[in-house]
């Protein structure tokens, strides 16, 4: 080791890549992740990337960037502000200065801060560092499209291939000023193009080169060392992102109910990879339909549902808007069915690479006539597989459509998860109808779920028909009468709420009681935990309720709040959450904490807006 | 091994429940030759009662399924199809038939029609076209034609109607073919080729509606002019038509023509020959889109083309998959790619 440079333990860092959209951002950010992880630190990643696809090449709108964030401890957010910033271009530089803690370190490709990249990205010099205030960084300025081009100019690729491995040399640097083992991303190169070695090898070659020549130059002061997290429990872990881990939740879902995975789709950002991964699990009897579209998709799961498969279908806010209607004839049908929803900025076709948590009110309510149905929300891109199966298990056991909602950012931000065991995981016991059953009723329902019983098509004597038309409340056959309408509305509700007594209660972290509850739900657990423990530290009486069950709400739900003087509902959108709060408990009175700007919460703003709520401003 | 299978009679298909079509319907027809096909479809094939499922949409025509005794799903409007496909890929074993009416298959439910043609999923779809919405009552269809007067176009359409059989095999579909309510035993007839036949089945059925559409196809279901004016198909025979069966198709230039047998120098031997099983769509086309009063409307299986289907290629698939997979199961999964030891 380098005797000159002395290194420096650091207990997290946050490291920001970005670059233009066509910089391979993403892979550099992942490789990177991937390679904190096996190494044994605790990760959170959040990529945030423009929705063209390729949108003007240099400027602001096409900077793409992958923040991850490592630790020698349990890292529950990819973390506000970073330690370094990779920028390969002027409008990566300017779109991201902002977010580097002061006294950070910026690595910038100055190949590409000539005329025509200050102009692309709209400066009004062409001296970055005056314009951006950059005086107390740590500014590197590194020729890495042209040390890309030396480094392959033996290698017999083509100019455009060789300047596309420019972010394997800015990962080496990286990889250089942590101190990371290449193993694994040389590993990953050989796999991913085991056709064509010469890419192998140049990839390779690269890297290492970044790494040296960041080892070469003197303008790194130091390296610094992020030690292994210690305080996560021992076990086998793997990397996994939210919309895997939905993916594999379903699967695990089927498994357990010992019935065949059938998903209905259609593609939508950021909901695509759960699709994505479902169809590459033929392996193990997952049956995916990419339909003509979101309508098609619900229904063929609805008819899947119908036959006997575990049934779902998964979408993103305008695709929910689509499906609505067949959610109404799955509440009526009362068949199992997981629609999951991956929400996205709105409305509309909105922001749809960023995150929000907008659709909340239709997935309660989006339905015409009283329909209601189980809501369920993941808080953390690895929950994502328990909430998934736990959708499976109530919508099977329950014969009700469920909706799982995630959201962009941990969908695709990923972390590392303790491999669980299966056999860890409770049974799923759909009241499927034996074959030969006498005088069946389809909508007979068992006394305490309200469950009526799953009679499959091919099966001997229990032959009926189901739809969309109002039931009669034990035949199930076509009813008009307006006494039987009132009592199958009811009785659907009840169903729904008898739910609460299949669900945990609901914890507190924290005090039980104190000055002020922080409440939130779904994807912004990770924010909100390590700004209510921060305050903690700092012997605040704040305490979090974070809700994963939203329809309905856990049982001991009013006597949480009962105990607080004070309740804030934080979410990212304009209170949906805490006017769903009001209706339901109004006795208490809500502050509220709302963004709506694409991006997750930071934990410094949400620090400072519950200090001032304890300061009474 | 001699097969165990149940001697149905169309009695058993009948459902309890009081079908309620408008006297006259000409559903009641199309009705009754399903409840007789089944019975010789169940015997053709040995398919037990139970493994039907009937799937529609909504429309008068979509009531269907409560009036069969067997499994039903009446869904929403237009989505038959799509319900239907997730049944049949669900368990392929069923046999899966959808009832659409002409608004539902092609209006709202355009999209899902030609996409199970297009994936050529083993389903049979009923399409009753009465050029009408019925259950609303009487606003007009993708298939009114041209200048109809109907309560939303009081002075007459302005849009041109879709054939559902240059739609169906446009789509790439495999089967079509056609029918009259009146005729109960051709539609029988049809509807057991349908059943027999691997991929999406689409027959046509026209359909009078009493109410709103009355007499909409009278040109050609006349008993005193029917049989000029339409022309059964049926694969490996002449395409000869007519009261006194003198009338016929040949092929002239690129179009078909009608000619007189005996006339203009026209004998037996050039009349055409329907071959059904032709994968070529070509003339199949032609005779789908002939249309009276230039041709005589054809009836019968136009178009009967054995391809691989969606289903059994789905079902292939993870077979296969399955089988050379070292992933056997969840922990399997969890535990495959890149794993480390804490
Ligand atoms: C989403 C939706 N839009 C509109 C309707 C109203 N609607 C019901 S049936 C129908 C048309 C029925 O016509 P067709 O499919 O030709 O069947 P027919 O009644 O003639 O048998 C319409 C417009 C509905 N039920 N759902
Ligand atoms: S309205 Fe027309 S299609 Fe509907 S039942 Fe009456 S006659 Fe038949």
């Amino acid at each position: 080791m380098d005797k000159q440079k002395s290194v420096q333990e650091l207990d997290e860092v946050v490291v920001r890549f970005s670059g233009d959209s066509g910089d391979g951002m993403q892979l550099t950010g992942t490789l990177f992740a991937d390679a904190s992880a096996l190494f044994g630190n605790d990760v959170s990643t959040f990529p945030d990337y423009p929705s063209e696809i390729r949108a003007p090449q240099g400027t602001v709108g096409g900077v793409s960037g992958f923040q991850v964030h490592f630790g020698n401890r349990k890292v529950n957010t990819p973390g506000d502000y970073c330690d370094v910033l990779v920028a390969m271009n002027p409008a990566a530089l300017k779109a991201n200065a902002k977010w580097v803690k002061k006294g950070g370190i910026i690595i910038v490709d100055v190949d590409q801060f000539n005329e025509k990249g200050y102009q692309r990205a709209g400066y009004k010099t062409f001296d970055a560092e005056t314009e951006l205030n950059l005086q107390d960084y740590k500014l590197i300025f590194a020729p890495i499209t042209s040390l890309t081009k030396e480094s392959l100019k033996d290698s017999g690729l083509d100019n455009k291939s060789i300047v596309r491995s420019k972010n394997m040399f800015a990962l080496g640097m990286v990889y250089y000023l942590f101190e990371r083992n290449m193993n694994f991303t040389e590993r990953f190169f050989e796999k991913k193009f085991a056709k064509k070695p010469e890419i192998v090898e140049a990839n390779k070659k690269v890297l290492h080169d970044g790494y040296n020549y960041a080892a070469n130059i003197q303008a790194i002061a130091n390296k610094y060392e992020v030690k292994q997290a210690e305080t996560l429990p021992k076990g086998r872990y793997r990397n996994i992102s939210g919309n895997t881990a939905t993916a594999w939740g379903l699967i695990a879902a089927a498994e357990k109910a010992g019935l065949p995975l059938f998903c209905g789709s259609y593609p939508i950002t950021p909901a695509t990879e759960i699709l994505i991964e479902l169809a590459k699990r033929k392996d193990l009897g997952v049956k995916t339909l990419q339909a003509e579209d979101e309508i098609a998709g619900i229904c063929t799961a609805i008819g899947a549902s119908f036959a006997g498969n575990f049934a779902v279908t998964t979408t993103s806010g305008p695709g929910l808007s689509l499906k609505s209607e067949a959610l109404g004839l799955a509440v009526m049908t009362e068949l199992p069915l997981v629609v999951v929803d991956v929400q996205r900025g709105g409305p509309s076709t909105g922001l749809p690479t960023k995150t929000e948590q907008s659709d909340l009110m239709q997935a309660l309510w989006g339905r015409n006539g009283e329909a209601p149905m189980v809501v369920i929300a993941a808080s953390t891109p690895s929950n994502c597989f328990d909430y998934a199966f736990m959708a499976g298990k109530i919508a099977m056991e329950h014969m009700t459509p469920v909706m799982l909602l995630t959201d962009g950012y941990i969908a695709n931000g990923s972390e590392p998860w303790k491999i669980p065991s299966m056999k860890d995981y409770p049974e799923i016991k759909p009241p499927i109808v034996p074959e030969g059953t006498k005088d069946y009723m389809p909508y007979a329902r068992d006394a305490e779920r309200l469950a009526r019983g799953w009679a499959l098509p091919g099966k001997k004597d229990i032959e009926h028909r189901l739809g969309g038309l109002e039931k009669d409340f034990l035949k199930g056959t076509v009813s008009h009468d307006p006494i039987n309408h009132q009592k199958m509305v009811d009785i659907r509700a009840e169903k729904v709420k008898r739910v609460q007594e299949y669900i945990p209660e609901q914890e507190v972290f924290g005090d039980k009681e104190g000055e002020l509850l922080v409440v939130g739900w779904g994807g912004t657990y990770g924010h909100l935990y390590d700004a209510v423990n921060e305050m903690r530290k700092a012997g605040k009486s704040v305490s979090l309720c974070h809700f994963n069950y939203i329809n309905p709400l856990p049982k001991n739900t009013g006597e949480i709040f009962s105990k607080f003087k004070k309740i804030v509902v934080c979410e990212l959108n304009l209170g949906q959450f805490a006017n769903y709060l009001r209706m339901n408990f109004p006795e208490y009175k809500y502050m509220q904490y709302n963004k709506v700007q694409g991006l997750p919460f930071t934990v410094v703003e949400l620090v400072d807006k519950f200090n001032q709520i304890l300061e009474g401003k | 091994m001699e097969e165990q299978y149940t001697n149905y009679t169309p009695q058993d298909f009948k459902s309890d429940q009081e079908v309620r079509w408008c006297p006259g319907c000409g559903d009641h027809a199309i009705l009754n030759a399903v409840i007789k096909a089944l019975p010789e479809v169940s015997k053709e094939l040995k398919y037990d009662m139970e493994r039907y499922v009937f799937v529609s949409g909504i429309g008068c025509s979509s009531r269907f399924p409560y009036y069969v005794n067997t499994f039903g799903f009446h869904g929403i409007h237009g989505r038959a199809a799509a319900i239907a496909t997730g049944v049949k890929v669900a368990n392929p074993t069923l046999s899966v038939w959808q009832v659409s009416g002409d608004g539902d298959a092609l209006a709202i439910g355009g999209n899902h029609f030609i996409h199970a043609v297009r994936r050529n999923i083993d389903i049979n779809i009923l399409l009753f076209n009465n050029q009408i919405y019925g259950l609303t009552k009487g606003q007009y269809s993708p298939t009114s034609p041209l200048g109809a007067i109907t309560k939303t176009s009081p002075y007459g359409t302005v849009e041109h109607p879709f054939r559902p059989g240059e739609l169906v095999i446009g789509a790439q579909g495999k089967f079509f073919a056609r029918s009259l309510d009146v005729d109960v035993k051709l539609t029988k007839e049809i509807l057991v080729e349908a059943a027999k036949h691997d991929g999406t089945s689409v027959v046509e059925i026209l359909q009078n509606c009493v109410i709103f559409n009355d007499g909409a196809y009278s040109h050609i279901t006349d008993r005193e002019n029917r049989e000029d004016r339409v022309i059964v198909l049926r694969h490996g025979e002449k395409m000869i038509f007519g009261k006194n069966r003198d009338k016929g198709l040949v092929l002239s230039g690129l179009s078909l023509k009608v000619v007189k047998i005996g006339e203009g120098g026209f004998t037996m031997d050039d009349i055409l020959v329907h071959d059904a099983y032709n994968p070529n769509p070509g003339i199949h086309m032609m005779l789908a889109n002939m249309q009276y009063p230039d041709y005589p409307v054809a009836l019968g299986v136009i178009r009967n083309v054995k391809d691989s289907t969606y289903d059994d290629n789905v079902r292939d698939q993870v077979l296969e998959v399955m089988k050379n997979s070292k992933i056997k199961c969840v922990d399997d999964l969890l535990n495959s790619g890149d794993t480390w030891e804490l």
